[in-house]
């Protein structure tokens, strides 16, 4: 390997560290204030980039149905727990919130799809479409079980992923898909040309750590949301509803995983089901930092990338076994460095 | 006969003979069941008794099939031969993550084997002597006395007499020593460490023999299909089989079998209707499988299996051998009264800020009731963590029959004789009283898991659970021997741990508020009984706020105000003693 190759290697293992960071985060986000491992992260990967796809093809893609469903069934668990407790102003407006947005975002869709809009339209579009699953999900499925151990939160965390992946398939079929790059611009630096597109998605990956940082530091729900992650039953009673953060804790991942999907669909091929390894490799970046740490995670995700990147060059067709098998030695260092781990959990 | 017993004989019954008379798909599709029910039991073993989560499982049934594929098709080694090729290699791999897994917290365990399970997968697709995606062929039969057995109808009896042999190993393993250790790794270490259980060496335990069930599920795989490629051993189906315990029952062993059956149907019939249902061809069953397990683990957690026991007769008792033919423990030997025990020095707890326990003194002599009092909040409990190892001391030192033993992990405290109940009790709710008690008395068998899955320890169960019934029926809990602990009122739960205490045979004795939810008699019952250990030579340090109790039986006492020992003298004395009257009733202004 020459110096050059090895300039370029690093160029593409940022790019891709870069994004496996943004879903670190998330990660370690959903983890600390949910108990939640969030297994399905990568779908909403999947999801977007497959949704930008089809509306830079100028069709109306399967998010839209994914979307409409995901809502009638929240507003259907929605309002028979409001109805039970009698409580009929909430079930209407959970009704007006989980039919009414995606149906409106829907005809947005229908409308402007065939018309095919500018990229930063179709950004759009693509984010309003695949956000809201977020906190859908954690309504039908997490929300239920706010008081479920670790372990029973990961097999629904897990089982949420199978159901998401087998939607991804109906709803985007089983094609991969690769939109155009953002921009064909190329610098020269020095010895190297970085493309236009690596700036573009190591930029954006900054910027949003940037907004996260600003959000958990500056605003009243980012500091409620930290309050959870530190003792659920204080936020509690300083009336932070334990609900409301895993809410607005799954809606900022999926806003990071929709984000991260579109900044990988020009990179890679994605099909309904490779968002998943890309979420999980922000997963093993997390884990770096015992998936408490967001600074440690971010740098976890980093060196996946250049792990993968590197190992794609070396043995390129064991270059998956590479990453997740030095997930072993970053444990057996997490495991040295533990001392007397007492956890008393209910049975 | 039991009527557990009938249904297990007739479920037997219909399983031998099913070949004889069902067509030839039903023995496929039970075949594949039999092949799912080792793996699933493993993950029942792993997440429903030992709380724990592992994605690799079908990574091991892989290692299982391709070490037999290779072997057998490039090396020319018997079938024979290769199961326990496979096996080694799966221990070895099982050994490695757990080592590096399951010192930290629960949740590493599961991310370690969604890795490991992604890399073995990509490893099995991508080395070149293993045939990549396309996999390898020609993988012989298996071959009993010159009869091949190539036909499912032949291999299904193998099969089930192995899965059936599995089942009932983790059940023997689960009803024993080993077992009852194991079964309380759910909760917490803190109360089975102080029992003298390693925890840490039980959980590699059964992540080990989880994996090794997989293993052979994968060997069997191997030589009744003659063929493996990677697919069989994805994540997914690791994914599936972990659904399969829960669906089934994780918490009950032949919960496996229901929930190895209800999704390999489930899955068959799906994988049939959903691709003509949707017009294409795909991997449907997930969304369903997803969905349904949401739906399961949010409304009944358990899994059928508990819910059918209701209808059926499934319960099973510990069976109780007859007092006189368990043989006695064998006992320590009683040190004379009056030599030195337990000596504290200086010891110091901190939290942060918060001394809560300040260079505290006090000596203990054999033979002694010591009485630790002192107001709410004084760190009498505090204490009895640092001197039982629950808690690493922040400075101080803790000498016990002349060996330094702070620093120790608390099982080592335990083996050196130091027994104790907790102020919160910490009881496995759901365990018998009597398997509670038994747990007690961990230190004092010796068998082992594969002696006790193999039913070789017979004889020291026997002794085990004798001596337990025995502590049970000396605090007043012989009638309830049976009854799930957790059913118990919180007097009676506090009673048990004393005899969990006792069954240690100890030669000190800690209890923390034993009397707390007491009603009088039982108090006068417990004195009584404490006053004759006494009289044995256990030494007994005693943590109570009934000072009618405490005054009538401890021969000195010490007492803690914020963190510090204020008094120390007979009970007469310190009645009197001015600090002491201050911290109790406030100082006169």
């Amino acid at each position: 390997m020459d110096f050059q190759i090895a300039l370029l290697l690093t160029q593409d293992g940022l790019t891709n560290g870069a994004i496996y960071a943004l879903l670190a985060l998330a990660t370690v986000l959903v983890f600390v204030v949910t108990r939640v491992l969030y297994v399905p992260q990568g779908e909403f990967v999947s999801y977007a980039a497959l949704t930008l796809a089809s509306l830079q093809l100028g069709k109306v893609p399967g998010t839209v149905w994914l979307l409409l469903c995901a809502g009638a069934a929240t507003a259907l668990v929605d309002g028979v727990a409001a109805a039970r407790e009698g409580r009929l102003r909430l079930a209407v407006r959970s009704i007006l919130i989980n039919i009414g947005l995606p149906a409106a975002v829907a005809a947005l869709v229908f409308w402007l799809a065939p018309r095919t809009p500018p990229l930063l339209v179709q950004v759009f579009l693509t984010l309003v479409l695949v956000i809201p699953l977020g906190a859908m999900i954690y309504r039908l499925a997490f929300q239920p079980l706010q008081q479920a151990s670790v372990l029973v939160l990961l097999i629904v965390a897990v089982a949420v992923h199978f159901a998401l992946q087998g939607l991804g398939l109906v709803f985007f079929g089983p094609e991969g898909a690769r939109t155009p790059p953002f921009t064909d611009a190329r610098f020269e630096l020095g010895f190297i040309t970085v493309s236009g597109q690596s700036l573009c998605v190591v930029a954006a990956s900054l910027a949003f750590i940037l907004v996260l940082y600003l959000f958990f530091g500056r605003t009243v729900y980012g500091k409620a949301l930290r309050a959870t992650a530190v003792n659920r039953t204080g936020a509690r009673l300083v009336g932070i509803s334990t609900s409301l953060a895993g809410k607005l804790a799954f809606t900022l991942a999926a806003a990071i995983g929709a984000v991260s999907g579109v900044l990988i669909a020009p990179i890679a091929t994605i099909y309904y089901d490779s968002g998943f390894l890309v979420g999980l490799k922000g997963f093993v970046g997390s884990v770096v930092g015992g998936i408490v740490s967001y600074p440690l995670a971010a740098v976890g995700a980093v060196l996946v990338g250049m792990l993968e990147s590197f190992g794609s060059f070396w043995a390129s067709a064991l270059k998956e076994v590479i990453v997740f098998t030095s997930l072993i030695p970053f444990l057996l260092w997490l495991s040295l460095r533990a001392r007397h781990v007492e956890e008393e959990e209910d049975e | 006969m039991t009527g557990a017993r009938v249904t297990g004989l007739v479920a037997l019954a219909v399983l031998a003979t099913a070949p004889l008379y069902v067509p030839e798909f039903y023995v496929t599709l039970l075949n594949y069941i039999g092949l799912a029910t080792l793996v699933a039991l493993g993950c029942s073993l792993i997440t429903g008794v030992g709380g724990m989560t592992s994605f690799g499982q079908a990574a091991f049934v892989g290692v299982g099939a391709y070490t037999t594929a290779v072997l057998t098709t490039q090396a020319g080694w018997s079938p024979w031969l290769t199961v326990f090729a496979g096996l080694a290699v799966t221990a070895a791999i099982a050994l490695v993550l757990g080592a590096v897994t399951l010192r930290l917290s629960g949740h590493f365990l599961p991310v370690g084997t969604i890795a490991w399970g992604i890399s073995i997968y990509y490893l099995f697709a991508n080395v070149d002597g293993l045939g990549g995606q396309t996999g390898l062929t020609g993988i012989p039969p298996l071959k009993i006395a010159g009869h091949a057995l190539d036909s499912g109808r032949d291999f299904y009896y193998v099969i089930w007499l192995i899965a059936v042999a599995g089942l009932s190993s983790v059940q023997n393993l689960l009803d024993s020593r080993a077992g009852r250790a194991i079964r309380s790794l759910r909760g917490g270490a803190t109360m089975a460490e102080s029992c003298g259980v390693d925890t840490h060496r039980y959980r590699i335990v059964i992540f080990v023999y989880a994996a090794l069930l997989a293993s052979v599920s994968g060997w069997l795989y191997g030589h009744l299909i003659r063929f493996v490629n990677p697919s069989p051993f994805s994540l997914n189906l690791s994914i599936e089989y972990l659904f399969m315990a829960v669906v089934g029952g994780a918490t009950h062993v032949w919960g496996a079998v229901v929930g190895a059956t209800v999704l390999t149907v489930l899955k068959q019939w799906l994988q049939d209707v959903l691709p003509r249902l949707l017009g294409a061809s795909g991997n449907y069953e997930i969304i369903v499988f997803g969905m349904l397990m949401v739906l399961l683990l949010q409304r009944a957690r358990t899994g059928i299996l508990p819910v059918a026991a209701r209808f059926l007769p499934l319960e099973r008792k510990v069976a109780l051998p007859a007092a006189a033919a368990a043989a006695a423990l064998p006992a320590r030997d009683k040190q004379p009264a009056g030599g030195a025990l337990l000596e504290v020095r200086a010891v110091t707890k901190q939290f942060g800020g918060l001394v809560a326990v300040n260079k505290v003194s006090f000596a203990m002599r054999q033979g002694e009731i010591l009485g630790l009092i002192g107001p709410n909040g004084a760190g009498k409990s505090t204490l009895f963590n640092l001197v039982t190892g629950v808690l690493p001391a922040t400075g101080g030192e803790v000498w016990f029959c002349g060996e330094r033993i702070d620093g120790l992990p608390s099982r080592e405290i335990a083996r050196r004789g130091v027994a104790r109940t907790f102020q919160h009790v910490l009881i496995r709710p759901r365990m018998s009283v009597i398997e509670n008690a038994a747990i007690g008395a961990h230190l004092r068998g010796h068998a082992g898991v594969l002696s006790a899955a193999l039913r070789l320890e017979r004889r020291e169960e026997a002794a085990l659970l004798n001596e337990a019934r025995r502590q049970l029926e000396r605090v007043g809990l012989g009638g309830q021997l049976d009854l799930a602990a957790g059913s118990l009122p919180l007097g009676a739960q506090r009673l048990l741990e004393v005899a969990r205490a006792l069954a240690a045979d100890p030669v000190l004795l800690l209890l923390d508020e034993p009397a707390a939810g007491l009603r009088y008699q039982e108090k006068r019952g417990l004195a009584q009984l404490l006053r004759q250990l006494r009289r044995d030579g256990v030494s007994i340090l005693l943590v109570e706020h009934d000072m009618d109790f405490v005054m009538n039986l401890v021969d000195r006492l010490v007492v803690m105000d914020f963190g510090e020992r204020i008094a120390e003298g007979l009970p007469r004395e310190v009645q009197t003693d001015p600090a002491v009257v201050e911290a109790y009733l406030g100082g006169v202004e």
